[in-house]
């Protein structure tokens, strides 16, 4: 359905182990049953070597790895060091490169650690600047947490785009506290142009029980169309797609724009 | 993004990240120091005056009638988290709006701190009285910029309704109160669809002409983009010095924030959810702020 809605790019699933990640355990079925449209890209997240290898076994062409800008946050959610993340993720990319399978850096906690608090710009620029030089063709910059202001937005992308050339950065808001199409708007006037979001604002926060999750695809769409900016979105099959799954999830949408049109 | 943390509980808790974010602790929001002023926003005023409208404009809108004593003490907490304007009620007719029904006890019974102004809308002249005697210092009137819009609201055309605003204002400047004039329907009507800014600016001048002092432009439906909005303001304020201009955004679509991207500033932040949460257990349903819903947390 989401294929259906004209998104260029959805992330399939993830090749983490069932241990951690429940929902994803069906991650190779997933990948092999979803209808590959022509023209739509489906990364799929690898942590780690052993996730790559069965993501291309079930047929993955673009793979993601990601990072954090935090330390604590490393350690805490990956058990290693920064530095020593990075090295995991080098064979993963040397593999890729030697497939020619792209593959796409995600950096957490951007604007802010649940763990450490505030996170300078310049380390955000410095893991984004190792992620591009090893090969990821594009760094998605997470507020993981969702606790970033339009400013901070503004300060660590002055930072990173110090490093990495705008053309290859996304930003991937969190709506924790309802900053994130706030914060996204910042980040389109300061040249980006690629954004990370779920339809129905899916997601929800580990750190924040009762708080919401990514930046609403719907509301995204909206403010997007409404700027005159093309996305080759269907806001209607999107809406859909937004219904089915919350359905099937027995759960209300965070969507602000399903909400609104769910009275009509 | 990300695996499901296994060590959630070692996190900062969120009153220790807003304290960093927004270096608030027990006192005021936005109290920069030297160090963090790089990331306050070039363009952007350095004081930005919040005028909450909770109390009317939002309560209007709940199903649940919230008992007169219950709308006083919400007022009150309200009125202690440092918020300079309190929109308290509305002297429209019971009929209409039965959740204002109560307009003048509240009015009465509210604790009026110094400092702080407590606006009420008055619709007509007979409001306008009302509101006086039950103690109002500052009343408000609101117009639209669609014709279909007004009549669908209160019954009779634009011009009719300046006429009678007209009334209600000049009332008001010979007793020295001040009268705000709000604009619905700015970005878009639901009778009607895209409201032209010419429209918006001719109505706001109407109103600023007969002497409110502010002129509130409502994205009444939320239909608004940062886009319509700077091409809106864009408009008046060819006309309408930025210094007398509001902006009150719904959020229907999640585009509020986007609409209105300013910082808060002289807001104790704790005291704004406590306030917010007593009113949702009052009409007894979930908030809709994001900002209490991650700090439910805790």
């Amino acid at each position: 359905m989401l294929s259906e809605a004209g998104l260029p790019v959805v992330e399939a699933t993830s090749f983490v182990s069932p241990k951690w990640v429940p929902q994803m355990a069906d991650h190779a079925e997933v990948l092999k049953g979803i209808q590959k449209f022509p023209g739509i890209n489906y990364p799929v997240l690898t942590p780690n070597f052993k996730g790559y290898q069965a993501a291309v076994a079930a047929g993955a062409k673009e793979v993601a790895i990601f990072g954090a800008a935090s330390e604590l946050f490393t350690r805490k959610n990956i058990n290693c060091s920064i530095d020593e993340s990075l090295q995991r993720f080098d064979e993963i990319l040397k593999a890729a490169q030697a497939a020619s399978i792209p593959v796409r850096g995600y950096v957490s906690c951007v604007l802010g650690c649940p763990y450490e608090g505030k996170i300078s710009p310049a380390k955000v620029a410095e893991v984004a600047k190792k992620l591009y030089s090893m090969g990821c063709y594009e760094i998605s910059l997470g507020d993981t947490i969702g606790v970033g202001t339009p400013g901070i937005m503004r300060d660590m992308l002055s930072a990173v785009m110090h490093e990495v050339p705008v053309a290859a950065l996304a930003v991937h808001c969190h709506d924790t506290y309802g900053q994130a199409l706030a914060n996204t708007l910042m980040a389109l006037q300061m040249g980006v142009s690629v954004v990370d979001s779920s339809v129905a604002g899916l997601g929800g926060c580990p750190y924040a029980q009762g708080a919401s999750g990514n930046l609403a695809t719907e509301d995204l769409v909206y403010m997007l169309t409404g700027l005159g900016v093309h996305t080759g979105v269907n806001l209607q099959k999107l809406l859909e797609a937004g219904a089915f799954i919350c359905q099937a999830l027995n759960r209300k949408t965070s969507s602000k724009v399903a909400q609104a049109t769910c009275k009509l | 993004m990300g695996n499901v943390p296994s060590a959630v509980k070692h996190c900062l808790s969120y009153q220790q990240l807003l304290r960093e974010h927004l270096w608030i602790g027990d006192s005021v929001a936005g109290a920069l120091d030297p160090a963090q002023e790089s990331s306050q926003l070039s363009g952007l005023p350095e004081y930005v005056k919040i005028v909450e409208v909770g109390p009317r404009d939002g309560l209007q809108n709940e199903k649940v009638i919230v008992p007169t004593d219950k709308k006083i003490e919400f007022i009150n907490q309200l009125s202690q988290t440092g918020l300079s304007v309190i929109e308290v009620t509305s002297f429209v007719s019971s009929r209409w709006i039965p959740q204002m029904a109560d307009h003048t006890e509240v009015m009465k019974g509210i604790r009026q701190y110094p400092g702080i102004r407590y606006p009420v809308l008055t619709p007509n002249l007979q409001g306008f009285h009302r509101a006086v005697a039950a103690g109002a210092t500052e009343i408000s009137v609101f117009g639209a910029a669609s014709e279909s819009f007004s009549k669908k609201n209160i019954n009779c055309s634009i011009e009719e309704s300046m006429e009678r605003f007209e009334e209600v204002v000049k009332s008001a400047r010979h007793m020295n109160i001040p009268a705000r004039g709000y604009v619905s329907c700015a970005l878009g009507c639901p009778c009607e669809g895209s409201v032209t800014p010419q429209k918006v600016t001719e109505v706001s001048k109407r109103l600023y002409g007969m002497g409110c002092y502010e002129i509130s432009l409502g994205d009444t439906i939320g239909v608004g983009t940062p886009g319509s909005m700077k091409k809106l303001l864009e408009s008046v304020m060819k006309e309408i010095p930025p210094r007398a201009l509001a902006v009150h955004c719904h959020d229907t679509y999640g585009q509020a924030l986007a609409n209105i991207l300013t910082a808060l500033q002289g807001v104790n932040l704790y005291k704004v959810m406590e306030a917010g949460d007593f009113i949702c257990k009052a009409v007894n349903k979930t908030t809709n702020s994001k900002v209490a819903q991650a700090s439910f947390s805790a």
